[in-house]
């Protein structure tokens, strides 16, 4: 879509700000607000990533995981969730008290229901 | 109304309840793992029978565990369980020994006040009968005390009580009427015929002098009886079930057989066994510092016997083992909660009532899809052979000062180590496992399991509670695992550690990991010894407090877990010590935000008693010296 929009127009979105409408899919956004009220929290201030015992092997990022919940990116965000170890440290940086070893845990488990269209 | 047929509910619910509970029994007899069924046949013929026997008759009957919480509390257990046993026993011998025929119908016995109403007027059946109205008067008694404990928990140390269901509130009742109505019935029936001891004798004339005591003693007998048979009736959907299972269970455990990790017919009957005393709510700290009071044990297991969907009771547990320690039935609840943690499943249907009787469940062991996945660990890193491995583990790397602290302990014993995570490693599995994820902590077990063994190292150090446990449960090494507590103490005895003392008053704080975890109570406590004045808290070892923390819990909002962080830290900091210990990292961090005193770690505390090194201390003579010059 963003080629397109290119070629129409002549100018470029940055496409890490493109929500694309078509491919959005709210639901796992909804059942993570619902059972991690706490999600709400965040103000993505990254320390979770600057801490986080995983990122430190891979580019796994729980800021932009949550940007993917809300923002419905499906596709990449079913590859993020399955990175994270659950060890807890990002749960004690959080100056926002957000449960984030939960919202990992939920957001997998919402996957998995709208896989198997529970959501 | 022919009075006599009032013991056919009675003897419907005695014979059901016998046939049901050995035909459950032999069920879950056969569906016991091969081992296990071996486990408990050499147990029948050898020494774990004659345990269990004691057992029964000390836990069973005597409630020695509850006494041991609180007298009264114990007292009403006892009275009801002891007393009535002791009622049915001599209740027996009695019909036994004064009726025309032997080995009468249990019935007989039961109802002997009906069949024999001239009994006991002198001489030894008189004294006979005395002992029986004291029986009965023991038991009345505790069953006064558990109708004040309904309404008035706290007289007997409770701070709550279990929320029942239907099924347990009728036979509750069933069994609050079983007494009354054998003492109104047997006062009836002596006071129409002169007979009877202090209880029923003079209750009897009291009632006969005004009231036809030969016609209303019928309706009290078709009470007694319809109380007990109503009783026995639903005793199998009810938690009074846990009278026969509990005997069973008692016999299982002391035959060796243990819960482990996948759900089988021993986690069903310690899930039957449960007595729902609510023990465990007041012992939770979730219930009396942050006010959750539906997650308990009592309900986890309430809810298992009962498929309810008790996911989120499931999650929502610190995992800290306090309310494992007080169980008066000895159930593993800590094991119990991470077996179904592993489940995952959909579409729950309650049980309800006629299922309860069913003599199998449906709920099924459903594994959970793995979620997690780290192929992209690869151990690419140059081998590093040492002695000693240290293993800070992730929290440790959120307090900086413990790892500082470590190194220094360690190069002032001349310790030859290797810092396995210096540059950042991957987590020991242990949180995952708490969540349920077995399959996703092996993963990351083999990545440091590989890096462990190729090390060569004879000890593994970790200052790390949570990291320890898995080490040494979950890990396949060659290595000796060890706290850092446990280590400094080894150093400490060695002799290759100079320690000065630091004149403070200090409390030690028991990690759940370290201590209810892996034991390890006397090791820290040795060396804050060593280097300190330890002082006493209100709970000490098995029954510490948990600082709210814990990687146990998944859903506990951060809110909840600063309320029990402060009152576990103004439990500990009662004394006003200078400085509270701690053996974890995750414990310092939490009660470091809870409290105005200065939470350390052990490592911490040795550090500052190591003597200065001869350099830095002539540095601070110079600077002294200095100043002295300056001001003369």
């Amino acid at each position: 879509m963003s080629e397109t929009l290119e070629k129409k127009f002549g100018f470029t979105i940055n496409p890490s700000r493109l929500i694309d409408y078509d491919t959005s899919d709210r639901k796992v956004r909804e059942y993570v607000t619902l059972k991690e009220p706490s999600f709400k929290l965040c103000f993505a201030c990254g320390g979770c990533t600057a801490t986080c015992t995983a990122g430190q092997h891979i580019s796994f990022n729980l800021r932009r995981m949550n940007n993917l919940i809300r923002r419905g990116e499906i596709a990449p965000l079913r590859e993020e969730v399955t990175r994270c170890m659950l060890c807890g440290k990002c749960l004690l940086v959080c100056p926002r008290g957000v449960n984030t070893r939960n919202v990992v845990a939920v957001a997998a488990e919402a996957i998995r229901k709208l896989e198997r269209n529970e959501l | 109304m022919n009075s006599e047929h009032f013991v056919f509910p009675f003897n419907l619910g005695l014979y059901f309840i016998l046939i049901y509970s050995v035909v459950r029994s032999t069920i879950w007899f056969r569906n016991l793992s091969r081992s296990d069924k071996l486990r408990l046949q050499r147990g029948f013929f050898g020494l774990p029978f004659m345990q269990s026997i004691r057992e029964i008759f000390m836990e069973s009957l005597l409630h020695r565990r509850i006494f041991k919480r609180n007298p009264v509390l114990g007292y009403m257990h006892m009275s009801l369980a002891f007393g009535w046993f002791l009622l049915i026993v001599f209740g027996t011998i009695e019909a036994d020994f004064f009726s025309a025929r032997h080995l009468n119908p249990p019935s007989h016995s039961i109802f002997f006040r009906w069949y024999n109403p001239e009994h006991g007027a002198s001489g030894f059946p008189a004294v006979f009968s005395f002992w029986m109205d004291l029986l009965l008067a023991f038991i009345l008694s505790g069953l006064l005390l558990a109708m004040v404990k309904r309404f008035i928990p706290g007289m007997m140390g409770m701070k709550k009580t279990t929320k029942h269901t239907w099924t347990d509130r009728i036979t509750l009742l069933s069994l609050w009427l079983i007494f009354p109505s054998r003492l109104m019935a047997e006062s009836f029936t002596c006071g129409a015929h002169g007979s009877g001891s202090f209880l029923t004798g003079s209750l009897g004339a009291t009632l006969a002098s005004v009231l036809p005591a030969a016609d209303i003693a019928p309706y009290f007998w078709w009470l007694y009886s319809l109380a007990l048979g109503t009783f026995f009736i639903l005793l199998p959907v009810s938690r009074y079930f846990h009278i026969p299972v509990e005997l069973f269970l008692i016999f299982m455990r002391n035959s060796g057989i243990r819960t482990g990790d996948k759900s089988s017919s021993y986690t069903e009957v310690q899930t039957n066994a449960c007595s729902s005393c609510g023990i465990c709510i007041s012992t939770c700290q979730m219930s009396y510092a942050a006010g959750i009071n539906d997650i308990q044990s009592a309900y986890f297991v309430k809810g298992l016997r009962n498929e309810r969907d008790i996911a989120a009771i499931t999650a929502n547990c610190l995992m800290c083992g306090r309310c494992e320690e007080v169980c008066p039935v000895g159930i593993e609840l800590g094991p119990m909660r991470l077996i179904e943690r592993r489940q995952d499943r959909k579409n729950f249907e309650p049980l309800t009532f006629p299922e309860g009787y069913a003599l199998t469940r449906k709920r099924g062991f459903m594994e959970r899809p793995t979620t997690q996945s780290y192929n992209y660990l690869v151990n690419d890193n140059p081998v590093v052979q040492a002695d000693v491995l240290f293993f800070a583990g992730c929290m440790t790397h959120l307090t900086p000062s413990i790892i500082v602290a470590m190194k220094k302990i360690m190069n002032s014993a001349g310790v030859r180590y290797h810092f396995m995570d210096e540059e950042g490693g991957v987590c020991c599995g242990r949180p995952l496992m708490l969540a349920g994820r077995d399959k996703e902590a092996r993963e990351l077990i083999n990545h440091n399991s590989d890096l462990i063994w190729k090390s060569g190292a004879k000890i593994l150090v970790t200052s790390c509670p949570i990291c320890y446990k898995v080490f040494n449960e979950s890990y396949y090494l060659e290595t000796r695992v060890m706290h850092h507590s446990e280590f400094i103490n080894l150093l400490i005895e060695e002799g290759s550690l100079r320690l000065g003392y630091l004149h403070r008053k200090v409390v030690y704080h028991d990690p759940c990991e370290l201590g209810r975890g892996s034991g390890i109570y006397e090791e820290p406590r040795a060396v804050i010894n060593y280097v300190a004045d330890l002082q006493k808290s209100q709970h000490e070892k098995n029954m510490a407090l948990c600082c709210g923390g814990s990687l146990g819990n998944l859903t506990l909002a951060s809110g909840k877990r600063s309320m029990i962080a402060a009152d576990a830290a103004r439990s500990l900091t009662a004394s006003s010590p200078d400085e509270l210990i701690t053996a974890c990292p995750l414990c310092k961090k939490t009660l470091g935000q809870a409290t105005e005193t200065k939470v350390t770690d052990i490592a911490e505390l040795v550090a500052a008693a190591l003597p200065t090194t001869p350099a830095k201390a002539k540095a601070r003579i110079k600077k002294v010296l200095a100043k002295t010059e300056n001001n003369g």
